[in-house]
């Protein structure tokens, strides 16, 4: 019987606020994120996307640390790893790991006009700029496999505390809207022409985004109610390098070893975040690997709406949303869902609504075939 | 238009990493796309980035680019018929 | 696989005497075993390395699609896709020339060549990208445990695949119940130091 792992604090640094509070407000309130741009030095012409400002970052950091010594990429991970310590008082040991994630990590370093060296767009050097700055004691784990990462990094802080290589984790994931991601994503046709309508029938590609988000994960508990990471699973589609398989394998897959390892069947599952991303093959994709896994009638949100695709930071930012529903018994609306345009049904959750949460799944796809899954569920200490 | 035809084959060897083929594997009815070259969608992404960098054509929309990449002689015409370059 | 020879089981199988880059290297290599995968053409350096590195290991040893289906892939470097990022980032610096490559940029995620051998192999298992400053055999060989204690693999492909401005170097193991060798980090150093 494998030891009881447990999400302990969170937080959050995105374009709805950097308190998890504001960012929970915001979507009550259907607010989104997502904004017209207009930055010609990412893009030559106007696109979606949400985005924090770099005033707003300095600000916020300047409490920390000097913020012209830091990338904004760094600046928003330390603000948010430095907000997750505070909150859980962690005593940071020989056993504490501290696990990264993003897929392109301070990638503007590589943009000739940027003042900082090119060495900072090294990942192991974010790593560090991570470690050094907090006295983590254990060489940074960088979790880097496309849009899974977030989640991914969740799922193997469990294994490891589980396998009692540490005790406990600090889990940080982010990444940024640049010139880079977002000229790719264009010459990829991906990108939408408004805010990103995740399962619509009229949706027509991801709204980009950028934020910050970490937890403190560990075999203790430490408040009344508690968030216990029941299951995982992270498979690989095996179908092509950017479009995922049409019959959702991966997922699929994910979603079963996770369901099997949590001793969870579909009816018992309260809430689904997707990855939901509004391009035409993932939504559909995805509407495919639930129906086959006969999660079809589980309320079902994606929060892509709210935060656009966030890419390696999505999967934690989203689920730590989750936690907040777990919490608060309440089902987040899909922000941008119109009429479905998926072949298979799902429970898409269209309003705010008060309901019990007490097992959440997290989901996420990403390039390269890949997927991963999280069970997550809400004990109160009296058991 | 020929010389048209062997441009583009030699464009599309290169641009897609085609090492395997020369310009006389392809025939100017071959299917590009499923059974003939077996080019796939991040190839029909290339080859629009082609068109616009070659020729000065801006393709926006993936319907129509499955139309005008069914076969060289497809392509040709409709090169002919639109290029700015 | 690095600085131009290729080591499997111990055995060297490849060495190419006049310097080569990367590219006509990995090309050689894959006409020596005259493969048949066009797909190889397309990818960026990593994947190639990656693909290649796989391959051999993968046909040297006995797995049976019901196997590979469920094997896990483990895979880390140093410099995550930077290799790639950095020629992405070249056809995005000019004002004049500016033609990004959705070929290109598909390849700018470490991940990437780890789904090509899934691809490849049929393989749906597990897998993760790491990305450490040195290989890191002591993560490996904890990853990989953890995956097969907590039941989600009974294999695991693991190793350290880089590849960057100064040069390449790829190392890959299969850990199995079926191997020969303790799974320990000195095992793991052992082989990595002797190939």
């Amino acid at each position: 019987m494998q030891k009881a792992v447990y999400i302990q604090e969170a937080s959050l640094i995105t374009p709805l606020g950097f308190s998890i509070s504001e960012n929970v407000s915001a979507i009550e309130k259907e607010q989104s994120g997502i904004q017209e741009q207009h930055c010609t030095d990412i893009l030559d012409s106007p696109f979606y996307a949400a985005m924090i400002a770099s005033e707003q970052i300095d600000a916020a950091f300047d409490k920390l640390g000097d913020p012209s010594k830091f990338m904004k990429l760094e600046k928003m991970m330390l603000l948010s790893v430095a907000e997750t310590l505070e909150k859980s008082n962690l005593h940071i040991s020989e056993k504490t790991a501290l696990i990264i994630a993003t897929t392109k990590g301070s990638i503007d370093a590589l943009d000739p006009d940027n003042s900082f060296t090119k060495e900072r767009a090294y990942l192991p050097v974010l790593g560090k700029k991570i470690q050094s700055f907090f006295g983590f004691k254990q060489e940074p784990i960088v979790v880097s496999n496309a849009c899974v990462s977030g989640i991914l990094a969740v799922a193997v802080a469990k294994r490891l505390i589980q396998s009692n290589v540490y005790e406990n984790a600090v889990v940080v994931a982010g990444d940024l809207v640049s010139k880079f991601t977002v000229t790719g994503f264009n010459t990829f046709q991906a990108l939408s022409d408004g805010p990103c309508k995740p399962y619509s029938k009229y949706r027509n590609g991801i709204s980009i985004g950028e934020a910050a988000a970490s937890v403190v994960i560990s075999s203790e508990k430490n408040k009344t109610t508690a968030i216990q990471v029941v299951g995982d699973g992270s498979c690989n589609d095996a179908n092509h390098i950017s479009g995922p398989s049409r019959t959702g394998e991966g997922l699929l897959k994910s979603v079963q070893s996770a369901m099997q390892e949590a001793k969870v069947s579909a009816n018992n599952i309260d809430l689904i975040s997707a990855h939901g991303t509004a391009t035409i093959y993932n939504d559909e994709m995805e509407a495919i690997a639930f129906n086959r896994t006969n999660l079809q009638n589980i309320p079902l949100h994606s929060l892509k709406g709210y935060y656009g695709h966030t890419l390696g930071a999505s999967g934690l930012v989203e689920a730590i949303v989750g936690f907040e529903a777990m919490k608060q018994n309440k089902l987040f609306t899909s922000l941008g869902y119109e009429e479905s345009g998926i072949s298979k049904p799902l429970n898409i959750i269209q309003k705010l609504e008060k309901r019990t949460v007490n097992t959440f799944l997290k989901t996420a796809s990403g390039f390269g075939g890949s997927n991963a899954a999280v069970l997550f569920k809400k004990i109160s200490i009296e058991q | 238009m020929d010389a048209l035809k062997q441009e583009l084959k030699e464009n599309i060897i290169e641009q897609l990493n085609l090492e395997e083929f020369t310009v006389k594997d392809i025939d100017n009815d071959d299917a590009l796309f499923g059974d003939g070259l077996g080019l796939d969608s991040i190839d029909a992404l290339e080859l629009i980035v082609m068109l616009d960098k070659d020729y000065g054509i801006k393709l926006t929309d993936p319907e129509k680019s499955k139309e005008i990449f069914q076969s060289i002689n497809v392509l040709a015409e409709y090169i002919t018929e639109h290029r700015t370059k | 696989m690095q600085n131009g020879t290729v080591v499997c089981n111990g055995k060297e199988i490849v060495s190419v005497e006049n310097e080569q880059t990367f590219s006509a290297f990995a090309k050689q290599v894959y006409k020596d075993q005259h493969w048949e995968y066009p797909k190889f053409f397309k990818m960026d350096r990593l994947s190639k390395l990656t693909f290649l590195t796989a391959e051999l290991l993968i046909n040297s040893v006995t797995i049976s699609s019901e196997e590979k289906e469920s094997l896990a892939v483990v895979f880390s470097n140093k410099s995550a896709s930077l290799d790639t990022d950095r020629k992405y980032q070249d056809s995005i610096n000019s004002i004049e020339n500016f033609y990004p490559s959705p070929a290109v940029f598909v390849y700018t995620l470490p991940n990437i060549g780890m789904g090509e051998v899934c691809i490849r192999h049929k393989i749906q298992g597990e897998n993760a990208f790491f990305v450490f400053d040195d290989f890191n055999p002591l993560f490996l060989k904890q990853y990989a445990e953890s995956l097969t204690q907590n039941n989600k693999a009974r294999q695991v492909l693991c190793g350290w695949t880089e590849i960057d401005e100064k040069g390449y170097n790829s190392f890959l193991y299969l850990a199995s119940p079926n191997g020969t060798l303790p799974h320990t980090e000195e095992t793991i150093i052992k082989l990595y130091t002797q190939s």
